[in-house]
């Protein structure tokens, strides 16, 4: 119990230090107005570092996450707009890609970087084929959820917690989250335990579809529209969400709420930068950065416990 | 019992590439084989320089990625030709600069990776995102062409062959070499194939390592310095298709993605692939979506294939 505290403490202290680095510089941020600008373009990009963690949490990485979700905000701008029955069973059929996915990496033990990689061309030329430039409308029940203002909090930080509430129940909480961190931590023994490991790691991928899903709509709810190449840094910022919020790349050593929060640190520090009106030449360089120094006040922390 | 299974998947690779020549020839003609041969194996040089160095990395075993190929190949480009700035007689001090960014970038990563003890692939992105934005600040939109003599070299052909093809073959037999048959190639899949048996056998496990980072980036800069040459100046998204370009030819070409087997022929067969594909779909006239689409389809469709034949039951 203890060490998962600990996973989690990290990624707060690194929210709470950039917050408290914005608030210093820009009083006004700290208001109902202000926060919901620092944290608007949060919520896809915690929807997408869920979707990674789902499948870092069964020992694979996924590289078309990016991809995939700039494919689900251009069926959601356009098929879902204009004719939402063909929207919603093109998007399922994505949820299926997904999971038939999983069982096949699964069946013919094939390397998931691999097969992620083939599959961000394939939604890749899906998302051009549907949108070659951009465009399309957001349905309106989406920018209606995605703008809504509720009282005491906006509408990203609520989102947020929520997310966080409930892929914690998911992951942490439930018997299936359970089961598919032990086929990250020991694929083997799950199968000797009687379940099969074809149908938990096809159930793995299937569920960061939905969550990719999810992700797309919430970003053409913020932009109104969406290109093909809407969320392609999706790919590389959800890995480095997962890892910021304290999840490892093996064993099934994963944290949902860390995940939240480190998508919100990584949304953040791109905020922080803007603030500190650096020059754009330096903003990639300067994430990188904050990402290094991130990744070494961890291993402090470490260091401290083992000694 | 080593014989066989490194061979097959070398033998896909080139009977993938093979195919998809001959059905590209089928449709425009003979005449333009010799021409689609020329510019297949001068695009391959690239992929097969940084698909090299990749599979040194990724042959220490899972987790080892390297990428910042791309930025280090922007950076290396960049700054190499900005040195040169044109003038005749600055070739090799371009090409030396060029190297010595590579190494300085690989040894980055690495201490990135020992240091902090992050996984490499999370290093090698955090340091990708720095030496973009160095590449970016000394680029600054100004386009500095390449000196004549590179620019001709580059494009040129000697007995037949591209010049860049020469390099990328000298370099695939320098890794064959250094894999198959010297103490480092031996150390490197030793860590690849368990970790921790190859330090208790006394393999000095962070300094293999170490040049492992350092050569590939090395590569990576070789590539990005060539590529510049060739395409007549150094741009900011240059080496963008090599991060997916130098994972796929190493996977494609029949190493291990888990570590510890790597296959330096099947580098070439993969990458000569990897550019005939498109240009098949190219030449069917497909547009870029159903292009992207069956390229990715035609990857997972190889490995799986590949992956069926080398793990029987």
């Amino acid at each position: 119990m203890k060490g998962i505290d600990l996973r989690l403490a990290l990624p707060v202290l690194s929210l709470a230090v950039l917050l408290g680095a914005v608030f210093w510089m820009q009083p006004r941020a700290m208001s109902y107005t202000g926060l919901n600008l620092l944290f608007n373009l949060a919520v896809p990009i915690a929807l997408a570092t869920i979707a990674q963690m789902l499948v870092i949490m069964v020992d694979d990485i996924d590289l078309s996450i990016g991809t995939y979700v700039s494919f689900c905000a251009c069926v959601t701008a356009t098929l879902l707009h204009d004719t939402p029955v063909v929207g919603i069973l093109v998007l399922a059929a994505g949820v299926g890609v997904y999971a038939a996915l999983g069982a096949l990496i699964e069946l013919q033990k094939l390397p998931a970087i691999v097969v992620t990689l083939g599959m961000s061309f394939v939604w890749g030329g899906l998302a051009v084929l549907l949108l070659p430039a951009p465009g399309g409308a957001s349905p309106d029940w989406i920018t209606t959820i995605m703008k809504a203002r509720p009282p005491l909090m906006p509408m990203a930080i609520v989102a947020c917690i929520l997310l966080a509430l409930a892929s914690h129940l998911l992951v942490t909480r439930s018997a299936m989250g359970t089961l598919l961190r032990g086929v990250g931590g020991n694929a083997r023994s799950v199968a000797r335990a009687g379940w099969s490991v074809v149908r938990l790691r096809a159930l793995a991928y299937g569920l960061a579809g939905v969550f990719g899903v999810l992700s797309g709509m919430a970003l053409v709810g913020l932009a109104t529209s969406a290109d093909a190449n809407i969320a392609l840094r999706y790919t590389l910022l959800s890995i480095a969400g997962v890892i910021l919020g304290g999840g490892e790349f093996t064993g099934g050593r994963v944290s949902p709420v860390g995940a939240v929060i480190g998508a919100l640190t990584l949304t953040l520090a791109g905020s922080f930068l803007t603030f500190i009106r650096l020059s754009p030449d330096w903003q990639i360089g300067a994430q990188g950065v904050i990402l290094i120094l991130v990744l070494a006040a961890r291993l402090l922390v470490r260091r401290r416990r083992t000694a | 019992m080593i014989g066989p299974t490194v061979t097959r998947p070398w033998f896909w690779a080139f009977a993938a590439a093979a195919v998809t020549f001959a059905a590209t020839v089928a449709l425009t003609g003979s005449q333009g084989g010799v021409e689609l041969l020329m510019a297949t194996l001068t695009f391959a040089s690239f992929s097969v320089l940084v698909g090299l160095g990749q599979m040194a990395v990724i042959t220490m075993g899972p987790g080892n990625v390297d990428l910042s190929i791309p930025a280090v190949m922007t950076l290396a480009g960049t700054l190499s030709l900005k040195l040169m700035n044109g003038a005749a007689g600055m070739e090799i001090w371009g090409l030396l600069a060029a190297l010595a960014i590579g190494v300085a970038a690989g040894a980055g990563n690495y201490a990135l990776i020992f240091l902090l003890r992050i996984p490499p692939i999370i290093a090698t992105l955090s340091a990708s995102f720095v030496f973009q934005s160095l590449a970016i600040w000394s680029n600054r939109g100004l386009r500095i062409k390449p000196p004549d003599s590179l620019a001709g070299f580059s494009t040129g052909a000697s007995l037949g062959l591209p010049n860049l093809a020469w390099i990328a073959l000298v370099a695939a037999m320098a890794f064959w070499l250094l894999i198959e048959r010297s103490a480092y190639g031996r150390r490197l899949s030793a860590i690849g194939q368990n970790l921790r048996a190859a330090r208790l056998a006394g393999i000095p496990v962070e300094g293999v390592r170490a040049g492992t980072y350092v050569l590939s980036a090395a590569m990576a800069a070789l590539a990005g310095f060539l590529l510049s040459c060739f395409s007549g100046g150094a741009a900011l998204n240059m080496g963008a298709e090599y991060l997916l370009m130098s994972i796929a030819v190493v996977v494609i070409g029949g190493s291990s993605i888990a570590g510890g087997n790597s296959n330096v022929p099947g580098i070439w067969g993969a990458a000569m692939f990897m550019f005939l594909i498109v240009s098949m779909l190219n030449s069917y006239g497909l547009g870029a979506g159903v292009r992207l689409v069956l390229t990715g389809v035609i990857i997972i469709g190889i490995v799986t294939a590949a992956s069926g034949r080398r793990l029987p039951g």
